[in-house]
């Protein structure tokens, strides 16, 4: 009965964009040590020209598959090249990849998701175009497209990010879905707002927040794609260090040398279990039931 | 001795002594007897009844008090003692029975379930005794129906397996926390009946949750009225309802629609701002893979609305009664027929030639949680629709500060967030946003059905004032006879998409004439009170 | 019920239509001429006029299209240009161990992760439960073949407990074959393991908030009953709607796994197709594995009928 007093009114509890960063990076102790790796590896990799103690592609024969010493911290490859300088030059790529396929699959499966998502005959011919795409298993398609269109940096980052579209315009589409049927849309309906401003100002921002932790987990998974790409010798250039050349060149001596692949193996390890946690982090502070909507990894 | 007597109890939310939600209740049931627990939301009645049951959430855990049930404190009995109790010596039935039955068992399976843990009979006598308990509930075809799953039944066929289920060990007492709120009123009534026979019957005393004063009037023994975790008062239902001690209840009771419709109004003018002509709706239909069934949701439905004047639409669920108001609104498009809106057909106009007549009609929500933006301001909110139609902003903004105070609001508000508002609250934004446009019909479909009874009146007697004040013409959609009665000019009736009886408020709802309208006032719970003045209507001569 | 079924076949139909329509344009998007990658570097001229024939690369796009999807329906799958024969009889030699890895793997996987998730979300919180949680991140994080070459150092060159690489048809003995394909389907297995116990975790955890568990309690039925009589039938849908998503995740898995463990497998014919450019090899393996992912999709489907009433009364 005191519906309408004044006082009734809450107090703006709003936290402003910087604290929850925070927040999220402090959340637990898994999470902010997870945040302190990504930030070692990706600095590393950003200023890896002057943080590596040796040149990651000069070949030395002389001093092939040597075990790990002080000179060379993890030890050389079969060129002779010093493993640890070409882990760090190697973040380069896969930090890259990733977060350039994350954006784009994002990017682009907001764009048909929110086609999807309001006009019906589009959404009919798209969804199984989707349902199509995502029979075809990432790997091969991925395969096949860079052993068609030749291995480069692009032709890579295009046939990583193709099979990741598909899963962010099914989540799109099934947010765009649901919010279209709340009453406030309706009502911007009723009051005459044209299509275009209500995706802008009532769809959209509805996507913002699963589309962030789903982006973080496209990352992690475009950077082991690209690192089985190369394993599997359908990635990039060989001559550039990448996570994964450096273990596909490791392989054939691998019960001489197991560290070449197992170094590599454990940084990129590392660096995806760190960004899959930090995903988690930001889905658990921003929508706790998140899981429910049906992102997945 | 109480069958059962509660004591003290004090629940809290994670067991911190301040932040209590029910605060040292004080209650207890006599064999065979009705106890009804009334309040608003939040006032702890469920929980409560949670707590006697031992299954309240584990964030929420009883700090102090006992619950003894013939003398064993619930509180401080073993999980598997609770076990042995439950179904046996007091069992629960809640509100949605929809959800509350396992979708993928087939009912007969659930009653029998009961019997399974809770006694030695064999297999076949185990299935003999569960038909017979759901010959007990009055459901047909008991053979067939035992081997149906939950989503084949209706909403009151599903709560009568759950009453089944709940007295299949005949306990002494039955919790029942909002059993019909669910249900339609004709459905509504139906259970209640069944539940007055059953405590007959079986001797089971009764614990009945609920916010519906009506449906107290009807089932209750004695009344115990909760407001906010603390008890108000408890008496027997006739001296609560003829001589309330507190001043809560008193206002609870006045806020409470009476049946009775309202005074003629005399018309004060001949504009029709709202018509419909043989409108109709089908779903369904067409299409390649689509099942072929359809559904005539909304069959040559033809009204008029006077400005000035409120037209009621009331039906159950399923009666095509938001069907007709969307159709207005041109949320969805109409098979056929007009909907004419300041004598203009829009029923087949495109959007853009739309536009300009969107102003004109306007609509407000049930769902007070679900009509605003969580993600912008109030303000933002309100001036949506000005903006859409060439309204500088600032114009606009000052425009919605007088709104909000014409709805009872600050003018601050217009910077605040929906989630800082109660549901109340929220509800005269949606008010305010809808006369942003300055609109000559607004339609409030089930407007004040998701608020609490005193929070309803409040809605209620603002709409009244607007109208008043503003000229409006209200289409107002609900499923509440009472609500309808209280604000309506003319009343249209309709059942399964067709309309049953349309007319003067007076006449449908005092001297109607077809056997549906019959049936719904029959079934209304609580017509024979007239709450507002403490007295049935039988002593109205006096 | 029926209705349902033929609804579903019919739907797989133009999801099919759509992968060979992708692959179909893989190619043509290509810069350069279709026949030579078809025939690859070594093709003669006279070769290539024959492919370009064949491929019929005068007509229009959609001619080209429908009379390359007739050649497949006759089961045409067109010739390896690495060992010149026939795509179709090389996919068939290689189909087993592949097979039985995907196989070995779903079974085990779901033997364990299933009580995993169950029990992560009945004790929600506990030690145990972020045990899952975390073993589930890790499936994620930790590349196949990392796993893979883990799984060699310590159980075959430390302790030599299984062979390094290689496989033996089930054919050939019982032992044999579990003793050659124990590591690949411990190496494949985390990963599934992980999808599935989180889906079952996160589904259990739902369910248990629903109110007909809650009625299942009232009712006094020990915990046990309400978990797997009540809880665990609802979670079925989801969880077998998962592995069948997950499926298109097995074979991505198995294709590194074979290539760790030189198991000769699709995977590893995929992979050799790729170094030498055998084109026809690569477009010929997505069709098959896209064609089994639809299948067993739309069994999955079917399945729902058995598992949920309210899809087998609609």
């Amino acid at each position: 009965m005191t519906d309408q007093t004044v006082a009734n009114i809450a107090p703006p509890d709003r936290p402003s964009a910087l604290s929850r960063v925070r927040e999220i990076v402090f959340s637990s102790p898994l999470v902010f040590i997870a945040t302190v790796v990504l930030a070692l590896i990706a600095l590393s990799a950003l200023f890896a020209p002057w943080v590596v103690p040796h040149d990651p592609v000069r070949l030395q024969p002389a001093v092939r598959l040597k075990p790990p010493s002080d000179t060379f911290w993890l030890g050389t490859d079969a060129f002779g090249r010093d493993l640890f300088s070409r882990i760090i030059t190697g973040g380069q790529i896969s930090l890259v990849v990733g977060v350039l396929a994350a954006i784009c699959a994002v990017l682009f499966g907001l764009l048909l998701g929110l086609f999807a998502g309001y006009i019906r005959w589009v959404d009919a011919v798209l969804m199984r175009m989707v349902d199509g795409l995502m029979a075809i298993p990432s790997i091969l398609l991925a395969i096949a497209i860079v052993s068609l269109w030749g291995a480069s940096l692009w032709t890579v980052l295009v046939a990583i990010t193709i099979p990741e579209v598909p899963r962010v315009v099914r989540l799109v589409r099934s947010l765009v879905l649901s919010a279209r049927e709340e009453p406030y849309v309706e009502a911007a309906i009723a009051a005459g707002t044209p299509t275009w401003l209500i995706m802008r100002r009532h769809l959209v921002p509805n996507t913002l927040a699963p589309l962030i932790i789903q982006g973080t987990y496209i990352c992690a998974s475009a950077i082991l794609t690209e690192a089985i790409l190369s394993f599997l010798g359908a990635g990039i250039n060989p001559e550039t260090p990448s996570w994964g050349n450096i273990m596909a060149e490791g392989r054939i001596y691998f019960q001489i040398n197991p560290g070449i692949v197992l170094w590599p193996g454990l940084v990129v390890s590392v660096a995806i279990l760190s960004i899959n946690l930090l995903g988690d982090a930001v889905r658990d502070a921003l929508d706790p039931r998140m899981a429910k909507r049906g992102i997945e990894r | 001795m109480s069958l059962l007597e509660i004591n003290d109890l004090r629940i809290a939310l994670n067991g911190e002594h301040d932040k209590q939600v029910v605060k040292g209740l004080n209650l207890s049931i006599e064999p065979g007897q009705t106890m009804c627990l009334v309040g608003e939301s939040g006032s702890g009645k469920s929980l409560t009844a949670l707590a006697a049951m031992g299954l309240l959430p584990p964030v929420l855990k009883p700090i102090s008090g006992t619950i003894n049930l013939k003398g064993e404190d619930m509180l401080k009995a073993s999980a598997s003692r609770m076990r042995e109790l439950r179904a046996v010596s007091m069992s629960m039935i809640f509100q949605e029975p929809m959800t509350a039955l396992n979708p993928v068992a087939r009912v007969g399976q659930q009653i029998e379930e009961v019997l399974e843990f809770h006694s030695s009979m064999s297999k076949s006598a185990r299935a003999k005794r569960a038909k017979e308990m759901m010959e007990a509930v009055h459901l047909p075809d008991v053979d067939k129906m035992y081997r149906s799953f939950p989503h084949q039944l209706s909403g009151g066929q599903r709560q009568r397996i759950m009453i089944a289920m709940a007295l299949v060990m005949r306990p002494q007492l039955l919790i029942a926390d909002e059993p019909t709120t669910a249900l339609d009123v004709t459905t509504q009534a139906q259970i209640l009946s069944l539940i007055r026979e059953l405590r007959e019957d079986q001797g089971a005393a009764v614990l009945f949750i609920t916010h519906d004063m009506g449906v107290v009037s009807e089932i209750a023994d004695d009344v115990t009225v909760l407001k906010l975790g603390e008890v108000m008062e408890t008496q027997s239902v006739d001296n609560l309802l003829r001589h309330p001690q507190t001043d809560y209840t008193r206002d609870l009771l006045q806020s409470v629609p009476s049946q009775v419709p309202r005074l003629a109004r005399a018309q004060t003018s001949d504009n029709i701002v709202l018509a419909t002509q043989d409108l109709n709706k089908t779903y369904g239909g067409g299409g390649w893979f689509s099942r072929g069934r359809e559904v005539k949701a909304a069959q040559d439905v033809s009204i008029h609305l006077n400005k000035g004047r409120t037209l009621g639409i009331v039906g159950e669920s399923g009666s095509g009664k938001t069907t007709v108001a969307r159709c207005i609104m041109r949320l969805i498009d109409p098979t056929s027929g007009k909907v004419m809106v300041d004598g203009t057909d829009i029923a087949t106009m495109s959007q853009k030639e739309l536009k300009p007549h969107r102003k004109d009609i306007q609509i407000v929500f049930q769902d007070p949680m679900r009509s605003l933006n969580p993600r912008i301001e109030v303000g933002q909110s309100i001036i949506e629709g000005p903006l859409n139609f060439g309204t500088p902003r600032h114009e606009a903004l000052a425009r919605a500060r007088e709104l909000l105070e014409l709805v009872g609001l600050p003018a601050s508000a217009v910077d605040r967030f929906p989630h800082q508002f109660s549901g109340g609250q929220r509800q005269r934004i949606a008010i305010a946003r809808a006369l942003a446009m300055d609109p000559d019909v607004l339609v409030a479909d089930e407007a004040v059905s998701a608020l609490d009874v005193s929070v309803q009146a409040q809605v209620l007697d603002l709409l009244a004032e607007l109208q008043e004040r503003l000229g409006l013409g209200i289409l107002f959609i609900t499923h509440d006879l009472g609500v309808a009665a209280q604000i309506c000019d003319d009343v249209l009736v309709m059942q399964y998409g067709q309309v049953v009886e349309y007319g003067p408020a007076a006449q449908v709802l005092g001297a109607p004439k077809q056997d549906y309208t019959k049936a719904l006032i029959a079934a209304a719970p609580g017509r024979h009170w007239d709450f507002a003045n403490f007295r049935p209507f039988a002593e109205m001569a006096d | 019920m029926v209705l349902y079924i033929v609804q579903r076949i019919l739907a797989a139909i133009p999801v099919m239509g759509f992968v060979a329509l992708f692959v179909f344009l893989l190619l043509r998007l290509t810069p350069g001429d279709p026949a030579a990658i078809i025939a690859g570097d070594t093709a003669t001229p006279d070769q290539l006029d024959a492919i370009r024939e064949s491929l019929g690369l005068n007509e229009p796009l959609f001619v080209q299209f429908f009379s390359w999807i007739g050649q497949l329906l006759q089961g045409d799958f067109g010739t390896s240009i690495l060992s010149g024969k026939p795509v179709l009889e090389l996919i068939a030699d290689r189909m087993e161990p592949t097979i039985s890895l995907a196989l070995t793997t779903i079974i085990l996987s779901v033997l364990i992760a299933v009580p995993l998730g169950v029990i992560a979300a009945w004790k929600q919180g506990t030690l145990i439960d972020r045990f899952v949680m975390l073993l589930s991140v890790l499936g994620f994080s930790v590349p196949v073949f990392v796993i893979g070459y883990l799984m060699i150092s310590a159980f075959s060159m430390q302790l030599g407990w299984f062979p390094v690489q290689g496989f033996k048809p089930l054919g050939e003995g019982v032992g044999q074959f579990f003793h050659r394909i124990a590591l690949p389907t411990f190496t494949l297995t985390l990963l599934y393991i992980a999808l599935i116990a989180r889906i079952t975790r996160t589904s259990m955890l739902e369910i248990l908030g629903d109110d007909y568990v809650r009625t299942a309690r009232a009712k006094g039925l020990p915990e046990r009953k309400v978990l797997m009589r009540h809880a665990l039938r609802n979670c079925s849908v989801p969880i077998i709607t998962v592995i069948g998503i997950g499926f298109a995740l097995i074979i991505s898995g198995v294709v590194v796994t074979e290539s760790v463990f030189n198991l000769p497998g699709l995977g590893r014919l995929t992979v050799d197709a790729v170094l030498s450019r055998d084109y026809p090899v690569i477009q010929a393996v997505i069709l098959l594995a896209s064609l089994i992912y639809v299948v067993i999709n739309l069994l999955i489907d079917i399945a729902y009928v058995l598992l949920d009433p309210r899809i087998r009364y609609a």
